[in-house]
């Protein structure tokens, strides 16, 4: 059975655009805001790096864009997200379910949950080859094992009839990377794909995912924990922090000149290969839990630089160079007198 | 002179058995020869990929798992052929903190309770002084007493690694086992407990092995290193001479592989190739030789044993050739726009902290 091909529109840039996405989880009686106001913009053939700490929002961030997200307990409460002209969040699930595995390509950090441990690895290709773009079986099967071989997988003829659960991590991973590219996606999004990884797997995965989205000219969404992947692979980043956009910037960029207060203390404790101090330089406090309503900035309960003015009013995200935006009241630094 | 801790040949061979007699039906080498010192107040460091022995080299230290064979020394007692009596009492001095707290702490004892238990049994304090040792034990590791009544699912996974921290000093240990302290937790509170970790070193002169896949940590905490493949030290140097003139070149690709948070020096080299192969099957000859860019046909046949080359040991025939410059790990100074904005956050920090 062949899917019918959704048309998403031929209108020129962005490929993606997420604008003022809240989402909040109805959970036992009381509402969570997990999402407020995130906004980011991906270019085609860009590669958009997603950062910050655990429980900020990266993952309901890339659920969203698939659809994914589980609801209950989630909930859109507002927000639009925009794939070449289209509101994601308004189309049938049945157009969706043509979009994934189709157009958008999904990476997950551990590809054992999202590979079905049923089938074999060139099974689950021939299927999504069929299904999406109406290759005979024949034909399905010779295009898995060339995908296969063009992830790196080793005797990819053979191993296409091995189970997941016979492969190793890096190679399960590298099976989800063919799977996630089989119908040439216009949309990669990658959610920690190499968090559970060795870092010389982890290497050879990166040099992979960039290998392929030169050669195919998607783009990719590359969710991360990792400011070192950051720098390493992703043309742009945007700076989460609980549940809201903080700042974004080319990449180059956000390293040369780090802006917000966040992004400056997260730099700043990542302990280095190539150089060495006498002590780590620490952000005081924690993440507040998502159940704190806050009122103004997210980030003043940790932040030297809190005013009363923080406390009341959210920043708002504001342009202070090309391309850069930062959301704090008080950026740039330099120029504020402490 | 001695080290307070020798480990010397250290060997763990588990069985593998199948079938419905459980037969034994080989032998995983998680853990061959392996000899190191740790000295007081002095931290090592062990790294190498998921599954290479790491963390059952500490567990065999601790008799946790029991050896297949070596010795190891604390202060020169042979610990492993003490008997359980004689091993209760050498455990209030060899301790391990793991990767995930949560996992170690009893869910249903306050942390009150969790860090009276080993005082008492070791005799540390008395009914009438634990209240107060325990919270002094909290104030030494960033917890107040506020936190004593609490139970470990109330806290973040920093302040759990915290309470981990407070049991495994209660007992006043030489040596800490830390079994990837740090790997589930974010950057910033990742920052907080090594430093804690070190600020605990310089002032009990504990002795600690650290063990982690994070060669940056490791470079920033250890003395010295231990670089592990498939069960066996292929290197062993100071963190600084390993960082900058590293020996192996199994050791030369994890270095490289280690992605730096500065988009200026994205380095093309190739990673290393294929996945780290399985202890049941250990590859003949140097075990490394079916990934590494300079084997040659020696190294199929003739397993390298350390060496000394310098101060560093290395296991590898060509060692000699091995040059560290093709991973550039040159010094790269700390963005100087960072530096000035830290400087602002840091000075506005102090002055808020003497104003109240
Ligand atoms: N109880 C056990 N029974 C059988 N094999 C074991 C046992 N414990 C560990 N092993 C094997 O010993 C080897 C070393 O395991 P170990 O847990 O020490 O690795 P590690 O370096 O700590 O890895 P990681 O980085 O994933 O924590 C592996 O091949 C592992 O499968
Ligand atoms: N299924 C769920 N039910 C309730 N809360 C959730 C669920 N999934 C995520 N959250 C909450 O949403 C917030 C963002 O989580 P997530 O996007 O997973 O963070 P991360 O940046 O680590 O990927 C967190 O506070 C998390 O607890
Ligand atoms: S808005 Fe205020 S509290 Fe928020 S980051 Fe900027 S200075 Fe800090
Ligand atoms: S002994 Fe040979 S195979 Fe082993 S690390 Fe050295 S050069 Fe490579
Ligand atoms: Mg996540
Ligand atoms: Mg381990």
């Amino acid at each position: 059975m062949k899917m019918e091909e959704v048309d998403i529109g031929t209108t020129t840039e962005p490929l993606l655009k997420v604008e003022d996405l809240a989402v909040e989880f109805h959970v036992s009686g009381t509402v969570q805001r997990a999402l407020q106001g995130v906004s980011l913009t991906l270019q085609r053939g860009r590669t958009l790096g997603l950062v910050g700490e655990s429980g900020c929002g990266k993952s309901v961030t890339s659920l969203s864009i698939m659809r994914l997200l589980p609801q209950p307990p989630g909930h859109y409460a507002g927000g639009r997200i925009v794939l070449e002209g289209r509101d994601l969040l308004s189309m049938p699930e049945r157009d969706m379910r043509v979009l994934r595995g189709g157009r958008i390509g999904m990476i997950f950090q551990e590809p054992m949950t999202s590979l079905n441990p049923v089938y074999t690895c060139g099974e689950q290709i021939v299927e999504s080859l069929t299904v999406h773009s109406g290759l005979s079986s024949k034909a399905a099967m010779d295009r898995a094992v060339e995908l296969l071989d063009l992830v790196g997988l080793p005797s990819p003829k053979e191993r296409a009839h091995d189970y997941p659960h016979q492969l190793s991590g890096g190679q399960r991973q590298r099976v989800m990377i063919a799977l996630a590219l089989a119908n040439d996606p216009d949309l990669l999004i990658a959610d920690e794909p190499t968090t559970a990884l060795d870092v010389t797997i982890q290497a050879q995965i990166l040099d992979l995912m960039t290998d392929l989205r030169e050669r195919t000219g998607a783009a990719v969404l590359l969710v991360t924990h990792d400011l070192g992947v950051v720098a390493q692979t992703c043309d742009d980043v945007v700076v989460m922090y609980a549940g809201g956009v903080v700042e974004q910037a080319p990449t180059k960029a956000l390293f040369a000149d780090p802006q917000h207060p966040y992004t400056i203390g997260l730099m700043a404790a990542v302990p280095r290969i190539d150089t060495t101090v006498d002590r780590l330089s620490t952000i005081a406090g924690s993440v507040p839990p998502p159940w704190v309503k806050i009122d103004g900035c997210r980030f003043a309960s940790r932040c030297p630089l809190a005013d009363d003015r923080c406390r009341s009013a959210v920043p708002p995200l504001r342009e202070i160079g090309p391309d850069h935006a930062v959301a704090c009241w008080r950026a740039p630094i330099e120029e504020t007198t402490v | 002179m001695t080290a307070m801790l020798e480990v010397r040949g250290l060997t763990k061979h588990f069985p593998v058995r199948r079938g419905l007699l459980r037969r034994v039906v080989g032998h995983v080498q998680a853990v061959n020869d392996v000899s190191f010192d740790v000295n007081e107040g002095e931290t090592l460091a062990i790294v190498g990929e998921s599954g290479c022995g790491k963390s059952t080299i500490g567990r065999t230290v601790l008799r946790l798992v029991e050896a297949t064979d070596g010795s190891v020394r604390l202060d020169g007692e042979q610990i492993l052929n003490l008997s359980t009596d004689a091993m209760r009492d050498m455990r209030r001095k060899l301790q391990i903190i793991f990767q995930d707290p949560f996992g170690s702490l009893n869910p249903r004892m306050t942390v009150a309770e969790t860090l009276a238990e080993p005082l008492l049994l070791h005799g540390l304090a008395t009914p009438d002084t634990v209240d107060d040792k325990v919270t002094e034990l909290l104030r030494t590791c960033g917890l107040s007493r506020f936190h004593a009544q609490r139970y470990p699912h109330e806290f973040s996974g920093g302040q759990r690694q915290r309470v981990g921290i407070a049991r495994a000093l209660a007992t006043r240990p030489r040596l800490i086992v830390c079994d990837e302290p740090v790997s589930a937790l974010d950057v910033s509170v990742q920052a907080q407990i090594v430093n804690l970790l070190q600020d605990l070193q310089a002032q009990f002169g504990i002795g600690y092995i650290f063990i982690s896949h994070d060669l940056a940590v490791v470079r920033h905490i250890a003395a010295r290193v231990a670089v592990i493949y498939l069960g066996r030290i292929v290197e062993e140097a100071t963190a600084e001479a390993l960082f900058a003139a590293p020996r192996h070149p199994y050791t030369l690709s994890l270095i490289a592989a280690a992605p730096r948070p500065d988009p200026t020096i994205r380095d093309g080299t190739e990673p290393v190739q294929g996945d780290a192969p399985s202890a049941l099957a250990p590859p003949s000859g140097c075990a490394f030789h079916p990934r590494c860019p300079m084997a040659q046909e020696v190294c199929r046949t003739e397993r390298p044993e350390l060496r000394a080359l310098g101060a560093t040991r290395v296991a590898c025939h060509f060692a000699e050739e091995v040059v560290p410059e093709t991973v550039a790990i040159q010094t790269t100074p700390t963005a100087p726009s960072l530096q000035r904005r830290l400087d602002v956050l840091q000075s506005a920090a102090l002055k808020k902290q003497s104003a109240t």
